[in-house]
Order: C-alpha cells, then sequence, then structure tokens
C-alpha cells in the first residue's frame, strides 16, 4: 500500500478483492483439470454406498487424486453430520 | 519451417484481433515473410481491419475444400509487402475447419512463410481449437479483469492437453502473456488488476503491456494495424511486444501513468 492509500483509508480495494477471487477460482480448476475423467461419476457413486448408512449432502464427500511421479494416491473426504 | 503462433484468448472482445494484426504486421515490417490466418468463420474481422475487404475472392475455407488454391486466396498487404493476409469465410459454418483441412493449409504456408499467425476466434470450442492446435507459441491475449484472466487461465490448460505439441508429447507450446486495454489510473486507484496481480495468477512470461488507447479505435476505423501508428502509445508498446517475440530484450513501458506530475510520483516512491 502506499502512502497517499494509508491516508485514503483504502485497505482492500476492489483489485484486491478480484484477485483474491481469482486466486481461489483459478486454483479450483487447475485442480480439477488433472482429474482423471472417471472422477466425476465414482464421487456419485461413492455418494451413493455412504447414503445407504448415513444422509449427507454433496458438498460432504470430497474426492482428489494427487499425482507423484509415478504413483497416485486417491485422497477421500467424508464429513459425517454430528449426532 | 515456419513458426506457427496462435493468437487466443477464450474471452471475446479483448483484442485478438487488433492484436493479430499488428503483430503480424510488425514482424513483416522486419522483413520476415508473414502470412495472417482468419480462423474466425463466421464474422470475419480481420479483412477489416487490415484494409482488404474488398479484394477478398476467395478464403481459407475455399482452400480447404479444394475450390480455390493457396495462391488465389492469398491477399498481399498494400503496405508492407512482406506481408499476406488469409481471409475467412462469412457464410461457412466454423466447423468447415477440419483438422485435416487445417493441417493442410497450414503444411502449405510452412514452405515459404516464416511466420503464420492465427487469429483465433473467442470460445474455447471447435474454431478455437482449431487455431491453436498446430501453434507452436501462443499470445495469451488477457483484460486485467476477472472473466478475462480466468478464460486466459483455462486456453492455456487446453494449449497444455489438447494442441498437437501436447498430444505428441512434444515440447509443449510456447506461452506469451500479452496483457491489453491496460488502464494504469485506475490500477493506481485501485479499481483494476495490475500487471503484477495478472502475472502471478497466470504465471506465464510477460510479452507486452497494450495501453488503453483512442488510437485503437481510430486505427481500426481507418483499417490500418495500430502498431502502424507509431507516435501512439499503443503502436509503440506492440512493437516493442514483437521486438521481444524475435528474442530482442527491450523494457516495459506503459505501465505507469506517463502524465503524472512530479509529487504523486514522489509520494509513491517512484
Ligand atoms: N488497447 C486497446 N485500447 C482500446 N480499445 C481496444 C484496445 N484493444 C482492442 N480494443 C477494442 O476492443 C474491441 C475488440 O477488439 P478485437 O476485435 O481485436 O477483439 P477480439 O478479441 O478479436 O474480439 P472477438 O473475440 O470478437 O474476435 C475493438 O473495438 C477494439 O477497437
Ligand atoms: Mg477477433
Amino acid at each position: 500500500m502506499s502512502f497517499l492509500d494509508y491516508f485514503r483509508g483504502k485497505k482492500s480495494s476492489s483489485a484486491n478483492v478480484a484477485k483474491e477471487r481469482l486466486q481461489i477460482i483459478v486454483a479450483h480448476e487447475r485442480g480439477q483439470r488433472d482429474q482423471p475423467d472417471y472422477l466425476p461419476q465414482m464421487q456419485q457413486e461413492i455418494l451413493a454406498v455412504i447414503r445407504k448408512y448415513v444422509q449427507i449432502s454433496d458438498d460432504m464427500v470430497q474426492v482428489e487424486v494427487d499425482r507423484n511421479g509415478s504413483c497416485s494416491v486417491l485422497e477421500l473426504n467424508v464429513t459425517l453430520p454430528e449426532r | 519451417m515456419a513458426r506457427i503462433i496462435v493468437v487466443t484468448s477464450g474471452k471475446g472482445g479483448v483484442g485478438k484481433t487488433t492484436t493479430s494484426a499488428s503483430i503480424s504486421t510488425g514482424l513483416a515490417k522486419r522483413g520476415h515473410k508473414t502470412v495472417v490466418v482468419d480462423f474466425d468463420v463466421g464474422l470475419r474481422n480481420l479483412d477489416l481491419i487490415m484494409n482488404c475487404e474488398r479484394r477478398v475472392v476467395y478464403d481459407f475455407v475455399n482452400v480447404i475444400q479444394g475450390e480455390a488454391s493457396l495462391n488465389q486466396a492469398l491477399i498481399r498487404d498494400k503496405r508492407v509487402d512482406t506481408l499476406y493476409i488469409l481471409p475467412t469465410s462469412q457464410t461457412r459454418e466454423k466447423e468447415a475447419l477440419t483438422k485435416e483441412g487445417v493441417e493442410k493449409v497450414i503444411n502449405e504456408l510452412s514452405e515459404t512463410f516464416d511466420y503464420i499467425v492465427c487469429d483465433s476466434p473467442a470460445g474455447i470450442e471447435h474454431g478455437a481449437l482449431m487455431a491453436l492446435y498446430y501453434a507452436d507459441e501462443a499470445i495469451v491475449v488477457t483484460n486485467p479483469e476477472v472473466s478475462s484472466v480466468r478464460d486466459s487461465d483455462r486456453i492455456l490448460g487446453i494449449l497444455q492437453s489438447k494442441s498437437r505439441r501436447a498430444e505428441m508429447g512434444q515440447e509443449p507450446v510456447k506461452e506469451h502473456l500479452l496483457l491489453t486495454r491496460y488502464n494504469p489510473d485506475r490500477v493506481e486507484r485501485g479499481e483494476m488488476l495490475s500487471v503484477a496481480d495478472v502475472e502471478e495468477i497466470l504465471a506465464i512470461p510477460l510479452l507486452g503491456v497494450i495501453p488503453e488507447s483512442q488510437v485503437v479505435l481510430n486505427s481500426s476505423n481507418q483499417g490500418m494495424p495500430v502498431i502502424l501508428e507509431t507516435e501512439s502509445d499503443a503502436g509503440q508498446a506492440y512493437d516493442d511486444a514483437v521486438a521481444r517475440l524475435l528474442g530482442e530484450e527491450r523494457e516495459h513501458r506503459f505501465m505507469t501513468n506517463q502524465k503524472k506530475g512530479f509529487f504523486s510520483r514522489m509520494f509513491k516512491g517512484g
């Protein structure tokens, strides 16, 4: 922030807001881009299986594939509702 | 072997055609035999910007479909004699550009030209994919604005996965960021993303910054690539970009307001 901005009392300008929003959306989209094609379908099926036992909403299951050189790790994150 | 450069963006109306016209004119002015190809089938704007709309007889699609030879379709520029324009069709569908057809034309152009500049249509569909498929390098035209930056990032993803180089596992398409319609005043007031912001998000090398300028509209009204307006800021900025494309080192200009007074400079510490 410049000296003049300090007096104008400008903390988060609209450009800063734009930058932060972009960083989040671009990171998210890049993550999706590298995912294998079968992932969305698999996520739906995993959801269906869990729903046989617990009621959860779509956003409570997160599936990601992390690639590390020659090996990939499937990361499955399920948030269960509080009892 | 020609260098094939696609001018692309994802988002529409950000300055691809303006850029294609100026970059190709700049390359040709430096003596390189250059052709600029209009991939925007159905719209056809490049010939207007290049002031050759009344000389179009055959087009890119006619050549692909074997209705005309390349020599019949190519239009020689009246200002720079190493520059040629391959106009596109106003009446056909985008699907008229087949992969095989485009390849045939690109290969034939490669035999005689040093540079092939491809003016991509907006979007990420067929026309845009055809324009970038054979590229060796990509100029990603971006405005300092959220949707444009996001679309540029998507186009970068496509260049890295769907271009011929990506599919063949060759060295990746060389990416260049061209930030256009830049307004340093608004950046200083915190109303517009800065060059540094966009560079940080897209993380590709900066080819140039083209300021928002009245001259662009004036010159397009007259069918004159803005790079030929050698006194103008936008014209000079494009000239710098061409020089950098050819490997010259040039300091970036037009990133701050030049008419700014001494005192506000002092307060900024620059
Ligand atoms: N640096 C600039 N300053 C001011 N106006 C500009 C600048 N660059 C482009 N423009 C204007 O923006 C408009 C769109 O430019 P242009 O046709 O080059 O964009 P495009 O990306 O090719 O659009 P499309 O996606 O429709 O093909 C035109 O009116 C042009 O004059
Ligand atoms: Mg255009």
